[in-house]
């Protein structure tokens, strides 16, 4: 007994001294890593000329929380996870009965979002639910429909694109241009933007897709940044980076409108106090409906034969050509259908804001997209729903931290952390889940029982 | 002399010509003419490097030959000429099915859905192009129900239907190969290309893929072209084999004729030329009689 | 023919620094097989650890002699950069080698959103001027070259040859090699492959801390975002030339400055970029692989 003490206290106390010369190192790394950017900062003087502030405080507090952060790592949080994992590795693996919310997840989270407006109306008023409604509900799912139709790119046909905002940018430009140009009703236009967006996924996709892997997606991006900077330099059409204003709002069917004022907007028919709650509100539902068309066709499609043909093509492209499947077309097919599904999004976005510019359109639109789609899980709708919500609805959040100001005094903008946390979020979530939140899929077919398919065994793709 | 007038009468479902194939500076295939027959198994065998694989992906498509021909003739009569047509036609249209060497299959698809993948353009047509099956019609619904219908009767074949809801790539290697033929099969070929389909695999395993081909041979029409080390799964099941070495043939016959080839027996022994005859004389020596 | 002239001389100075930063993407590449996205802001890191260095030793001693301070500013910045990518190789992409494929290419982007945010936060939103710290112009023969794309060019070709002599003639070149030729044999025959990934990434970063300070000097001018295009051209210059290629980035680099140059000088400037991705793009079509890159060869 008392030798076992004995070893375990020479367990602990050499954890201890590796633990503080660990974080001894991580001091010294942070202090190397932040000298230069945290302890001092480029500033101008009046004169316009660069001085240097000393922020010596600032450093001192990075370095101390990498040294406690690397010493509470090392010789508490590491051993307890490993403690941890040892003990559910002893434990018999206990098949634990999905509860209620697990499997019914689909079911609650579309209920939710319906009555999910009348609640923030309940609780913040009209004018207050604005904010709720259109910068959490709107923005979140106009990204799970560009997510959604990314993932039929890249997580179904495993093909690395990283321009998809080109396509978002082609639904938005479209229905700007021509129902500013021409006129042309939102629901015309709507079906038009996701046909347009279709034909340039064709039209761009048919000379690269041969290319394989990262050529691939460098290409994509090339042509992402092609169409961004077409959209700044054609003024004549586009005017540039002024961007297109004044975008006709959508009527419901063509029966109410929303415009202030029309004879038949939807206030006046209804006797309503003036507010533009109601539009928003709509958009909220007409967002929401699009994204479940979206499902409900990408659910299908996996079941028909092209589907099946994509995710074959992912996990083997050479046996798909020993098969008969012309790769080319099911690849053209997978790019053009994800671009629709941008190019709906796109049109979406350009009548919600009222204004599209090419700022909205940049690369890191695309990457955002991407990283949704992946942390999520390639291929799992419900997961990359969640991702979207999570991430979009995170960074959203961070906006609405206010009472920060109060611990960190009147001139911390958190706005500015936003994307910081967002980047750093983003590799976390990655290091966590290299897989993403689903990591398995759903069988398109069964003979006997649907089992998933764990992670382990799908592919990514090299295309 | 009796073997040459037996081919005559025989029905050649693939004739290559004259093929060539050149990587670079290497001459993969040098000028291989041979043929298969309809309803036979063609084995192909040769050392390593001989250009057997090579001779595969010129016939499949995925290698175009510096020359010759390779022609397809289906049982309607139809002619394809191989050389021509994309890897994904040769499927398509000519009816040539393949295996892989190391097996291709979608590791993350089940196996049920592996076997529907390879009746795509069925499908495919069935749902008119997706636009059909989108919205429901009752003709994919049946289509989908047939090839299910088919993708069991394989599977039974197989032996893998207890394991059809499982991924492919958990499946043991033997499960594997018969699962990749069966594939093949779906996609209701007239000929079948095997690469190595016996390689690796443990006496049991290789007893259930005999069994497989056999059943292949025996059910349906389709002729099967192999390649093989194992011997004795070459003399015991196939009805020709052709014998490459460097790229060119060396033999042609049935198995018997093949065995005691004494080229054959120099190419895998590794003699030079001139040590030929001493080999026959000793082969001679040890089993008199049994050469003819 | 002089106007000709001069703005090759333009597109080989600004190529130079695209080919110091194509090298970074093309060596991990090579070596890792991951298109590291954060390259970029690494460059943006470089950049502005030499403004900073600049404006200690203007702070501490008025005045340097530009030589030195260059040199100063150049050693210092590669440090730091190598510092910094070595922790970013060891926190974000280390864990993650050997599984899911896109997986690192997303903490890269994760890591090129957080980069240039944190510079952002810490050093402000605004554009950092420094005065011309090199301001000579010569004329030779009409055609006017200033002592900036001098040192440019003379910098970035004994870097190159430095390099090029460590990666073919020392040991640590072999192991790179080794490593990127089979990972698993490299570590059975004894070498240390996460050392020589580790080393790898400090010295893409290295180089591109010193583009990072040339673009300073060549621009007199760096802000927080610049790690996008710049990093984008380079990655794009690395492809071009066949990414995994070490002289196909030096290539790709040249290449990407000079239709950069010309484009804008005998057509129009706003489209100068359109005219790079879109060469891109044609090269590619017709040549997969890049220019120096090995073909592809489909195994069946």
């Amino acid at each position: 007994m008392a030798n076992i003490s004995q070893t375990n206290e020479a367990v602990s106390t050499n954890l201890m001294a590796r633990a503080l010369r660990e974080a001894f190192y991580a001091g010294l790394v942070a202090l190397g890593l932040f000298v230069l950017f945290v302890g001092l900062k480029t500033d101008q003087n009046i004169l316009n000329e660069l001085i240097l502030v000393q922020r010596w405080g600032l450093l001192a507090i990075f370095v101390a929380i990498a040294v406690v952060g690397r010493f509470l790592t090392v010789a508490y949080i590491r051993p307890w996870f490993e403690a941890r994992k040892a003990a559910k590795a002893a434990a018999p693996a206990v098949e634990r009965e999905a509860g209620f919310v697990t499997r019914n997840f689909t079911l609650l989270a579309v209920l939710a979002l319906i009555v999910y407006p009348p609640v923030m109306v309940g609780l913040f008023g009209f004018q207050g639910s604005l904010k709720w409604v259109d910068n959490f509900g709107i923005q979140i799912l106009i990204y799970v429909m560009l997510a959604w139709g990314l993932n039929i790119v890249v997580g179904l046909a495993g093909l690395l694109d990283l321009g998809y905002v080109a396509f978002y940018a082609v639904g938005a430009y479209s229905y700007a241009l021509l129902s500013s140009y021409f006129g042309l009703s939102f629901w015309l236009l709507l079906p038009m933007a996701g046909i347009l967006a279709a034909a340039w996924g064709t039209v761009l996709g048919f000379p690269v897709l041969r290319l394989k892997g990262d050529y691939l997606a460098i290409v994509t991006l090339a042509f992402g940044e092609i169409i961004r900077l077409v959209l700044i330099n054609w003024t004549e059409v586009t005017k540039g980076t002024f961007g297109i204003s004044g975008i006709a709002k959508a009527s419901v069917f063509g029966i109410w409108s929303f415009d202030v004022s029309a004879a038949n907007n939807f206030a006046k028919v209804f006797g309503l106090p003036m507010s533009s709650a109601y539009y928003k509100i709509f958009l909220f539902y007409l967002a929401l409906a699009l994204c479940m068309l979206a499902a409900f066709v990408t659910i299908r499609l996996r079941r028909m034969p092209i589907g099946r043909a994509w995710e074959a093509l992912r996990e083997d492209e050479i046996a798909c050509r020993s098969l008969g499947i012309n790769t080319v077309t099911t690849k053209l097919t997978a790019f053009a259908t994800g671009a629709m599904f941008g190019g709906i999004a796109g049109s979406f976005f350009a009548v919600r804001q009222g204004f599209v510019s090419p700022e909205s359109f940049v690369f890191l639109e695309s990457a955002i997209i991407l990283a949704i789609v992946v942390l999520g899980g390639m291929g799992s709708l419900v997961g990359i729903a969640v991702a979207a919500t999570v991430m979009i609805g995170g960074t959203e959040l961070l906006r609405e931290m206010n009472f920060l100001k109060q611990i960190f005094g009147p001139d911390f903008t958190p706005e500015l952390y936003r994307m910081l946390i967002f980047g750093l979020a983003m590799i976390v979530v990655m290091v966590w889940k290299p897989r993403g939140f689903v990591g398995s899929r759903e069988p398109t077919a069964f003979l006997r029982e649907r089992k998933s398919v764990s992670g382990s065994f799908t592919k990514e793709g090299h295309g | 002399m009796a073997l040459e007038t037996d081919t005559m009468t025989k029905d050649p479902i693939l004739k290559v010509d004259h093929l060539s194939m050149r990587f670079g500076g290497l001459m993969a295939i040098n000028d291989l003419s041979f043929e298969a027959y309809r309803g036979d198994i063609t084995a192909l065998i040769g050392p390593n490097g001989a250009g057997k694989t090579t001779v595969f992906n010129c016939i499949t498509g995925f290698y175009k030959p510096t020359m010759g021909m390779i022609t397809m003739r289906q049982k309607a009569g139809k002619e394809y000429l191989l050389e021509r047509m994309s890897d994904y036609e040769v499927n398509r249209d000519a009816k040539v099915a393949r295996t892989f060497q190391n097996i291709r299959l979608f590791s993350g698809l089940t196996v049920l859905e592996n076997l529907l993948v390879a009746q795509h353009n069925k499908l495919m047509l069935a749902s008119g192009y997706t636009i059909l099956g989108l919205l429901g019609f009752p003709t994919y619904k049946a289509a989908v129900g047939e090839s299910i219908e088919r993708a069991k009767y394989w599977l039974d074949k197989a032996n893998l239907t207890d394991r059809a809801d499982d991924p492919a790539g958990d499946l043991p290697y033997g499960a594997q190969r018969r699962l990749e033929i069966a594939r093949a099969m779906c996609t209701g070929p007239e000929f079948l290309c095997l690469d190595e389909p016996a390689a690796g695999l443990n006496p049991r395993e290789s007893l259930a893929l005999n069994e497989l081909l056999r059943s292949i041979r025996k059910d349906t029409d389709t002729s099967i072209l192999l390649i093989e080390h194992d011997m004795s799964v070459v003399m015991e099941i196939s009805d020709h084999v052709v014998v490459l070495e460097y790229g060119q043939k060396i033999s042609d016959g049935n198995p018997e004729f093949v065995k005691h080839d004494p080229k054959v027996i120099a190419a895998y022994l590794g003699v030079e030329d001139v040590e030929v005859e001493e080999v026959i004389e000793q082969i001679e020596e040890i089993a008199p009689g049994d050469t003819h | 023919m002089e106007y000709f002239v001069q703005q090759l001389v333009n597109g080989l100075t600004l190529g130079s620094i695209y080919g110091l930063v194509a090298i970074g993407y093309t060596m991990v590449y090579g070596i890792i097989g991951m298109v590291n996205f954060a390259h970029g802001d690494i460059f943006m890191l470089g950049g502005f650890a030499a403004l900073i260095v600049y404006l200690i030793l203007l702070g501490l001693f008025g005045g340097v002699p530009i030589a030195l301070a260059l040199f100063i500013m150049i050693l210092i910045a590669m440090l730091m950069t190598g510092l910094w990518n070595w922790v970013i190789e060891k926190m974000a992409y280390r864990p993650l080698r050997g599984s899911f494929r896109l997986a690192p290419l997303i903490t890269a982007i994760g890591m090129s959103i957080a980069l240039s945010n944190f510079i952002q936060v810490t050093q402000g939103p605004r554009n950092k001027p420094v005065p011309p710290l090199v301001s000579s112009v010569y004329d030779v023969f009409g055609i006017a070259i200033s002592l900036k794309q001098i040192i440019i060019v003379l910098v970035t070709a004994i870097l190159l040859t430095i390099f090029w002599y460590i990666v073919n003639h020392t040991p640590l070149g072999r192991a790179q090699r080794a490593t990127e030729q089979d990972r698993k044999m490299a570590a059975l025959l004894g070498i240390d492959v996460d050392k020589t990934i580790s080393i790898t990434f400090v010295m893409g970063a290295a180089l591109a801390a010193v583009a990072g300070t040339m673009y300073l000097m060549y621009y007199g001018v760096i802000v927080f975002t610049d790690g996008f295009t710049p990093g984008v051209k380079a990655f794009t210059a690395a492809v071009l030339g066949g990414i995994g290629s070490l002289p196909g980035a030096v290539l790709g680099g040249l290449m990407i400055g000079l239709i950069e140059s010309l484009w804008s000088a005998y057509f129009t400037i706003d489209y100068k970029d359109v005219a790079t991705f879109s060469i891109l793009a044609i090269v590619l079509i017709f040549k997969p692989s890049g220019i120096l890159g090995r073909p592809e060869v489909e195994k069946v």
